[in-house]
């Protein structure tokens, strides 16, 4: 290996310093948000905060784990993200496995039903009408089930099974195995790269969702947490969600604010980047077809 | 495991004329997983395509949908109120315009990006700067709206805070709706560059390292080989996706546009989905709104399989 010439080295080091600028957008916004939550009121209000806490205190958090309607509603949505991504990812492997079978009849037109449900969405107000006729407006099951396959995350599994050797499958039906032991004993262990991925997707689909929510609740008992933060943030009868909730001083409600969408993010967070390898081999299958 | 995948048995004994009994009787299973999916797919996405019909009818509660009575104009009134409507005009019109402004702009972000990583020479940093990057792709548009509001408010803002402290003058990044249009695209870009950069970096990957130690013996600098050898080796990936994205120009839901938005900005913000919520859901008006997602939806699938069909003819792969 040859030494580098200083002026690539120089070329290097723009590089590194080019990808720190990059890095620092990335967190910037967030770190003004966690100085925000963590600065006193007076602080807030003189406008002197932004990427260091000033009069730090944990009072917002404080104030945020004693609002009994926002701890409900986190942990309605962690009951909820898991729920949603058990039964997506379920839903999802019934969908993909039987499809890799090349000697499955009505494959080609299976698939060709399952595809034009990507291309052409009825709308909106079809969907809504939908959930009206099932019972499911103001229902919680609204939350899980009309959004419990997504065909992109399906494709995205099979193209995984398909990388699963043939004769693997092929030497277990020689030995008697039926349909059922070759997904539970052969393609579910062998998948579990795929199975953290799409686990991942769902989960933060869910967690982060509130179009759903805002069309088909209106229980407020159901509202998912990115819901109650949207009605936060753009509540119209602002005076009453301020004198209900403590968002009373406005150095107060600002540290607040802050505090609830910073605490709102660290579950996510803290699990992204744990996954990373898996992601990345999901994004890569999921953009070369078959 | 890899001698058994050479010597794979062929399947031709199964394309015997099997008997139907005796198949479904080998891979009933298989029916009986796919059930549950596609019982879901036939009930959550084709009955509303049934419901579609409401466009062109005028819509009465406690009917059903076939018994409804057609709407004037052989069924077309909708369409005629829409395209009437200076709102839905606006919203068409923004629906376009932010889509284009996000492809324009977005588009080459994750490229540039995936190019500039290419080029560290350190390992670890370079996977630290990816995990930081990727980071926004997992944050909701209700807390991106909430980071925008903490950016760039008008008084509050931490940006404007600096602007005066540096003695300018404020600047009003989200209710002015010409600046309010920038910060859109602006969060767009920021919460996809890295995530989308995943797919360029894989073709990075692929690309042979021959080729870069070829080109350096030519004496080919950093720049040359990023031109004459990593822009061609991306270049499928490239088309495919500017493609693809072009047939998503008539699409977008309504999480981002309402999580940003505010009401002194309605005139530029409002999109197609924010408008059927407010006039559908909110407003009531079925008909006129299944008409106006029907369209959206109609233009979208021409625009998708238009998009597919020239990414084949231009011998790059489709999306299916």
């Amino acid at each position: 290996m040859k030494v580098k010439s200083t002026k690539a080295q120089i070329g290097d080091w723009i590089f590194v310093f080019i990808c720190f600028l990059v890095s620092l957008i990335c967190v910037l916004p967030m770190l003004n948000l966690l100085a925000k939550s963590l600065s006193g009121s007076e602080a807030l209000i003189r406008n002197e905060v932004y990427l260091i806490p000033k009069g730090l205190n944990f009072d917002a958090y404080a104030q945020v784990f004693r609002n009994s309607k926002y701890v409900r509603s986190f942990f309605w949505t962690v009951f909820l993200t898991i729920v949603c991504t058990l039964v997506s990812l379920t839903m999802s492997t019934l969908c993909a496995y039987p499809l890799i079978f090349e000697r499955l009849k009505g494959r080609s037109a299976i698939n060709v039903f399952i595809t034009v449900t990507m291309f052409f969405n009825a709308g909106t107000i079809p969907n809504y009408l939908l959930m009206q006729k099932l019972n499911l407006l103001d229902n919680p099951l609204v939350l899980i089930i009309p959004s419990c396959l997504s065909i992109y995350n399906m494709i995205i599994m099979r193209s995984f099974f398909y990388g699963i050797p043939d004769s693997l499958r092929e030497s277990a039906e020689i030995d008697g195995a039926n349909f059922f032991q070759i997904l539970w004993k052969i393609y579910v262990p062998l998948s579990k790269p795929v199975m953290a991925t799409l686990a991942l997707f769902y989960a933060v689909g869910r967690w982060n969702g509130y179009g759903d929510a805002l069309m088909y609740m209106k229980d407020e008992k159901f509202y998912p947490l990115q819901l109650y933060l949207f009605n936060i943030m753009n509540n119209t009868n602002k005076m009453e969600v301020a004198t209900q909730e403590g968002f009373s001083s406005p150095g107060l409600a600002a540290s607040m604010k802050a505090a609830v969408v910073m605490f709102s993010t660290i579950p996510i967070l803290m699990i992204y980047p744990w996954l990373q390898r898996f992601f990345i081999q999901g994004v890569t299958l999921g953009a070369v077809k078959e | 495991m890899a001698k058994e995948k050479e010597n794979k048995p062929t399947i031709v004994i199964e394309k015997r004329k099997v008997d139907f009994k005796v198949y479904i009787k080998r891979y009933w299973q298989l029916y009986a997983l796919l059930a549950l999916p596609l019982i879901y797919l036939l009930i959550f996405k084709y009955i509303p395509m049934l419901y579609v019909q409401i466009a062109f009818k005028k819509y009465s509660i406690g009917k059903s949908v076939w018994s409804m009575p057609l709407a004037k104009n052989n069924g077309f009134e909708y369409y005629i109120q829409a395209f009437r409507d200076r709102d839905f005009l606006y919203a068409l019109r923004n629906t376009l315009l932010l889509n284009l402004k996000d492809l324009i702009f977005g588009f080459p972000a994750p490229i540039i990006f995936a190019l500039i990583l290419n080029e560290l020479p350190f390992k670890g940093y370079k996977k630290v700067v990816q995990t930081i990057a990727y980071m926004p792709h997992f944050l909701s548009w209700v807390i991106i709206g909430s980071l925008s509001l903490q950016l760039f408010a008008q008084d509050a803002g931490m940006v404007n805070m600096l602007i005066e402290k540096l003695g300018g003058e404020h600047i009003k990044f989200i209710s002015d709706s010409a600046n309010w249009v920038r910060t859109y695209i602006g969060w767009g870009i920021w919460q996809s560059f890295g995530w989308n950069s995943i797919v360029y970096l894989a073709a990075i990957a692929g690309i042979s390292p021959d080729l870069y130690e070829a080109a350096s013996m030519d004496g080919a600098g950093r720049f040359q080989k990023m031109w004459h050898i990593t822009l061609p080796g991306l270049k499928p990936t490239i088309v495919v996706l500017l493609i693809m994205n072009l047939g998503y120009i008539m699409g977008g839901g309504m999480e981002r546009p309402m999580a940003l938005y505010n009401n002194l900005v309605m005139d530029k913000a409002d999109v197609i989905a924010t408008y059927v919520y407010r006039v559908g859901i909110k407003g009531l008006r079925f008909s006129l709104t299944t008409a106006v997602g029907l369209f959206q939806s109609v233009v979208g699938v021409i625009l998708i399989l238009s998009a597919n069909w020239i990414s084949r003819k231009l011998g790059e792969r489709g999306i299916w």
